[in-house]
């Protein structure tokens, strides 16, 4: 594929996390074992996999909030992270407004906490109780409350789980035009196939350990991510067929193998290096 | 009769001079019970609490330096077995609450020569605070108060999720030791007021009064504050009044606030 001879652009960024040989034991289990891993600037990671497979285990471990067992996993020195978690369960007894939820972590001027709002199109909610957003609102309030750390590193995990299936492709677009205007690095996890891969340079499937890796591209054609996937790796392969090319924003598709070059094109058009 | 209006003046002065010191502190603190969904721990605390007044008399130190020695020390001891997973944590509250309530009554009882007044200790007695108590509360809620306000940001980060306080470094773990350090600190101080057996009422009253007209953690602790403070005055207003004894009446004006606050319409 012409996609996969081009070294892909990101490579030459700053190397912002990384595992080597990681193992995770948890509860005398072995959760994940030998999972190499590293995210550098300006790159989108998604971490795919079965449930139970070790998805967000690996995302802690890399966090720093479960301990390896064998290996090293971390965030390099001096990066700043924002993190976006699957759930966010804030008891009612905690009253909070999205400004002040916004500050939680960071010390924000109230006009970058409304750019970063209006990032995430939850502009008008900035002074609403967290405690009426909606699932969706929720979750972009809390993807503008890490970008208002002005993170190097943006982590999800599970960004879609509370959103409709119309938001979920918007949300993953949403995330790639952060990582084009920013310059920061994504790692996420997902359990879903299709429209995370659009928005994505980089899949590491992991089943315990990683099963494959690569670009969207070359991971669908991995015989280990069919036998995990099943049919659901087919309709993926599918869709990734139909869309082997990148739109810019007017919708205009880019031409094939020109892929991995344009990707920072993508959004406003000006250069990372 | 100058004397006795200058008497009564005194210890009633004196009796809210403290009550006051205490709900200063009690209520933002126990705004972090709440939130956290920690009263347990609170009233673990001063369960074993009545072992640091036993050791108090039994080593002949002062008494507030006994409660402390306790309330510290098993605050150390939660913070260190958090992570065991033999039992649960409720039942390990529980087994420190009542176990050490349990030595602390039974360690009483050998003083043959000491006579205490346990019901001052299970129940408070504000009416009889020297200027020496005063001294100690206020110094005692100035520095809770001081210790709680410098962690106040990794602390709420913490609260709200720790996971996601770990990952982006906001909150280093010793802040959550210094948090029931500072609980520790306020159980001795305010055992004096309320005892014992009412401290937990003092620290989750005000502040589950005061959520209904918070937007704001911080507009939720200072409410908590001002909530105790006229829990403190109708407390001793109804003490003085009909003569009931004072910590149960102040925790009565509490919880009538509290439920007066549920007429106030939530604003999120």
């Amino acid at each position: 594929m012409a996609v996969s001879t081009h070294p892909p652009i990101q490579s030459k960024g700053r190397l912002l996390l990384e595992a080597d040989g990681l193992a995770v034991r948890l509860g005398g289990r072995d959760i994940l074992h030998h999972v190499d891993l590293t995210v550098r600037r300006g790159e989108i990671v998604t971490v795919i996999g079965p449930n139970g497979g070790g998805k967000t285990t690996l995302l802690r471990a890399v966090l720093g909030l479960v301990a390896p067992s064998a290996g090293r996993a971390g965030v390099a020195d001096g990066v700043t992270v924002g993190y976006v978690p699957q759930r966010f369960p804030v008891d009612r007894i905690l009253p909070m407004t999205v400004e002040r939820l916004m500050r939680l972590t960071a010390r924000p001027s109230r006009a970058a906490i409304e750019r970063s709002l209006d990032e995430t199109g939850t502009a008008h909610l900035i002074d609403a109780s967290i405690h009426t957003l909606s699932g969706g609102e929720m979750q972009r309030v809390l993807l503008a409350r890490a970008l208002v750390r002005e993170p190097d590193l943006l982590v999800l995990d599970e960004p879609v789980q509370a959103v409709d299936y119309a938001g979920e492709a918007a949300l993953y677009e949403l995330i790639a035009a952060i990582r084009d205007r920013h310059g920061c690095g994504v790692l996420m996890v997902s359990h879903d196939l299709h429209v995370v891969m659009a928005a994505t340079d980089r899949v590491l499937c992991v089943n315990g350990h990683v099963c494959c890796t690569g670009t969207p591209h070359e991971v669908s054609g991995n015989t280990e991510f069919r036998r995990l996937f099943g049919p659901q790796a087919e309709v993926f392969a599918l869709y990734h067929h139909h869309h082997d090319h990148d739109h810019d924003l007017s919708g205009e598709p880019l031409p094939d193998g020109e892929q991995a070059h344009h990707h920072h094109h993508h959004g406003d058009g000006h250069h990372h290096a | 009769m100058a004397t006795g209006t200058t008497m009564l003046d005194d210890f009633l002065v004196r009796a809210l001079v403290a009550g006051v010191g205490v709900a200063l502190v009690a209520g933002p603190l126990g705004c972090f019970v709440v939130w956290r969904r920690m009263a347990y721990v609170g009233d673990t605390m001063a369960h074993a609490s009545l072992l640091g007044i036993a050791l108090g008399l039994i080593l002949g130190l002062d008494l507030g330096i006994g409660v402390l020695a306790v309330t510290v020390t098993v605050a150390l001891l939660l913070a260190a077995l958090q992570g065991q997973r033999l039992v649960g944590s409720d039942t390990l509250l529980g087994i420190l609450a009542h176990g050490a309530l349990s030595i602390g009554l039974v360690a009483v009882a050998f003083m043959e020569t000491v006579r205490l007044d346990l019901m001052a200790y299970l129940f408070g007695d504000i009416l009889a605070v020297s200027a020496r108590d005063l001294l100690w509360i206020w110094g005692g809620s100035a520095m809770v108060l001081a210790g709680l306000a410098a962690v106040w940001r990794p602390l709420l980060a913490a609260t709200v999720d720790p996971d996601l306080a770990r990952a982006e470094r906001a909150s280093p773990p010793w802040v959550q030791v210094v948090f029931a350090l500072l609980i520790a600190g306020t159980i001795a101080i305010a055992m004096k007021i309320v005892g014992v057996l009412l401290i937990t009422a003092l620290l989750i009253i005000p502040a589950a009064a005061a959520r209904r007209s918070a937007r704001s953690p911080e507009g939720m602790a200072a409410a908590a504050a001002g909530v105790g403070v006229v829990a403190v005055l109708g407390g001793l207003a109804l003490s003085i009044g009909v003569d009931t004894p004072s910590g149960p009446s102040i925790v009565v004006a509490a919880l009538v606030l509290f439920v007066g606050s549920l007429a106030i319409p939530a604003r999120g």
